[in-house]
């Protein structure tokens, strides 16, 4: 997929986010909106994995450890074919299986996650497991940078680097904001890339939102030949409609109908000034 | 049947752990999908044999027991067959969110195994008494908790555990135990196992306190001349209900024993099954009541609540009375 061919996908991915929250009345809308954009190059340019071999030992893993923005995986998944995207009509509603957090009922889901800190560990047991198969699947794992304070994300950040899980790459959604307040002031995490590298990790700063960084880095990884990869992708909460950008209140904020059509609006008008020549 | 014991298993006491451990060498030489996880616990899970003839199937994480846990989970859901071994204590309190969703609510056929159980650890002190895990554990869906009580129900605790993919949770101590009836019987998750049969009352423990009951029956027998049912309730979650039902028609008294808090352990699910479907036999919980142990070794414990053959021998007269 072309670079262009992938912003013109993560518009309208952000409408369909904004439409199902709306619809249901209830989601993580800024942060879906700040991870979208990632997902977006994972599932269209990196994984090897969609509908038609989810079920091999052999594909690739990816784990939402920040399962909050469920939103964006599920319109993501629904867009790969796992399943029609009408059934996101039901998101939250009274028996479905689309619910608030990944689950596993839901086809293209991995591991069911909702609580923080979880992801991480998950995904070095499935990494461990690759090298013990001498397979050549990676496992991706997005962690929310509000989420690292959790402790068991550390362990597994040492076991993986102990194990040298060069098929190992943890995304931080760098968005700098969580439910309480800044990130840097609710329990600041920085220099985030000193820590992963202290734990032997290779680390590499990206732009969470340009194509072309994210193309490039997680369609060359390992950064490093022995050591996983801690990409830390710089973000915008709320990224793509003005009044969510950085404002904390869009972390699980609903737009009201008038919000969602100016949101429609403006995501519209981004298609238009996308150029060419990307 | 049950599956065939080794042969040296047979005639000498021998700690749940040890059995354990030689269970899963031996599953482990035919099963390179056999994996064993440890938090620095291959030592006290008598695993560093396992270790040294294994190395590709021993993941050591560190004393990281959510780590262990995840982990444990992560490899699972490749298909490996994985126990993760640590002191229960740890593992069903520090990991416990691990243990709720990455291995049950997510459905990864871990096989958690907690050593040291109950107050094995004795004096070390209650940091390191598991008296929570039957309670925290009957309350999440989808694991099955088992406390087997001597070497034959070791052994096929982890050998029908490894065979069958689902969440497992697996807990014993360190302490040598006899085999508590000579004849091999069946052994099956959810259906408790008959040790002895009798008329006047039923005892029902688990783990480490059948023994005390069954020898608290035989004195019954030859002291006051009364005949007491011992069963050895190793499945407390899903729990032998069909057998509850039958000792509570005959109407006799019936006793719970366990290495466990009274509160949430066997004894209140025995009770909240009768209590709901109408039994009003005389009950009794014994267990580790609602506070920090007395300072000692798990026998001085045991002796200090009267999870002994005589304590149990006394429940029981009161309970006849």
């Amino acid at each position: 997929m072309t670079e262009r061919e992938l912003y013109i996908k993560s518009i309208k991915y952000r409408k369909n986010i904004l439409k199902y929250i709306f619809h249901a009345s209830a989601g993580h809308t800024g942060g879906s909106l700040s991870c979208i954009d990632i997902l977006n190059v994972l599932y269209n340019d990196v994984l090897n994995v969609g509908p038609e071999n989810f079920h091999s030992p052999d594909r690739d893993r990816y784990i939402q450890s920040k399962g909050h923005s469920v939103e964006a995986l599920f319109v993501v998944l629904a867009d790969k074919g796992f399943f029609p995207e009408s059934d996101l009509e039901t998101l939250c509603k009274y028996q479905s299986h689309y619910i608030g957090h990944p689950t596993r009922k839901v086809k293209g889901v991995e591991q069911n996650t909702g609580a923080l800190g979880h992801g991480l560990p998950i995904s070095v047991g499935m990494a461990i497991a690759a090298k013990l198969d001498k397979k050549d699947y990676r496992v991706f794992t997005l962690l929310g940078d509000g989420e690292l304070p959790e402790g068991s994300n550390w362990e597994a950040a040492l076991a993986a680097s102990h194990y040298k899980l060069d098929n190992l790459c943890a995304i931080i959604d760098c968005n700098t904001l969580q439910i309480t307040g800044p990130t840097s002031e609710v329990c600041n995490t920085e220099p985030l890339d000193a820590k992963f590298e202290s734990f032997g990790w290779a680390v590499r700063h990206v732009d969470g939102h340009d194509m072309h960084e994210l193309v490039q880095t997680l369609g060359s990884l390992p950064l490093s030949a022995g050591k996983p990869s801690a990409v830390i992708a710089h973000t915008v909460k709320g990224k793509g409609v003005s009044y969510m950008e950085n404002a904390l209140k869009w972390h699980h904020g609903v737009p009201t109908e008038q919000q969602y059509e100016v949101a429609l609006h403006e995501l519209d008008n981004a298609m238009v000034t996308i150029p060419d020549d990307f | 049947m049950a599956e065939t014991m080794v042969e040296s298993r047979k005639t000498t006491a021998k700690a749940n752990l040890e059995v354990f451990s030689a269970t899963l060498q031996e599953l482990a030489k035919d099963d390179r999908n056999i994996l064993v996880v440890t938090s620095d616990s291959r030592g006290s899970g008598k695993l560093i044999p396992f270790g040294q003839k294994f190395p590709e199937q021993h993941i050591e994480v560190g004393i990281a027991e959510q780590n262990l846990v995840g982990v444990a989970a992560g490899l699972a859901s490749t298909g490996k067959k994985v126990f993760a071994v640590s002191p229960a204590c740890f593992l069903s309190a520090r990991a416990l969110e691990q243990i709720k969703n990455d291995v049950a609510y997510s459905d990864n056929p871990v096989n958690l195994i907690g050593i040291s159980a109950g107050v094995s650890y004795g004096a070390l002190g209650s940091t390191h008494h598991s008296l929570h895990d039957f309670a925290v554990l009957r309350a999440i869906n989808n694991i099955t908790v088992v406390a087997p009580a001597d070497p034959f129900e070791t052994e096929q605790a982890i050998r029908k555990a490894a065979a069958t993919p689902s969440p497992f949770y697996l807990r014993f101590g360190k302490k040598a135990m006899p085999l508590l009836v000579a004849e091999e019987t069946d052994f099956e998750f959810g259906k408790g196992r008959m040790i002895r049969k009798g008329k006047d009352i039923t005892l029902i423990a688990t783990g480490e306190t059948v023994y005390p009951a069954k020898q608290a029956a035989e004195r019954l027998e030859a002291e006051a001349g009364l005949s007491a049912t011992v069963i050895s309730m190793h499945t407390i979650k899903p729990l032998d209900y069909n057998l509850l039902e039958r000792v509570a028609t005959t109407g006799k008294p019936i006793v719970t024993i366990e290495e466990h808090s009274v509160y949430g352990g066997l004894g209140e699910a025995c009770a909240s099954y009768l209590l709901q479907h109408n039994f009003h036999n005389r009950f009794k919980i014994m267990g580790i009541p609602d506070e920090y142990t007395v300072t000692g070794s798990q026998t001085e414990i045991f002796n200090h609540y009267g999870l002994t053959e005589s304590g149990i021998l006394q429940e029981a007269l009161r309970l006849l009375e």
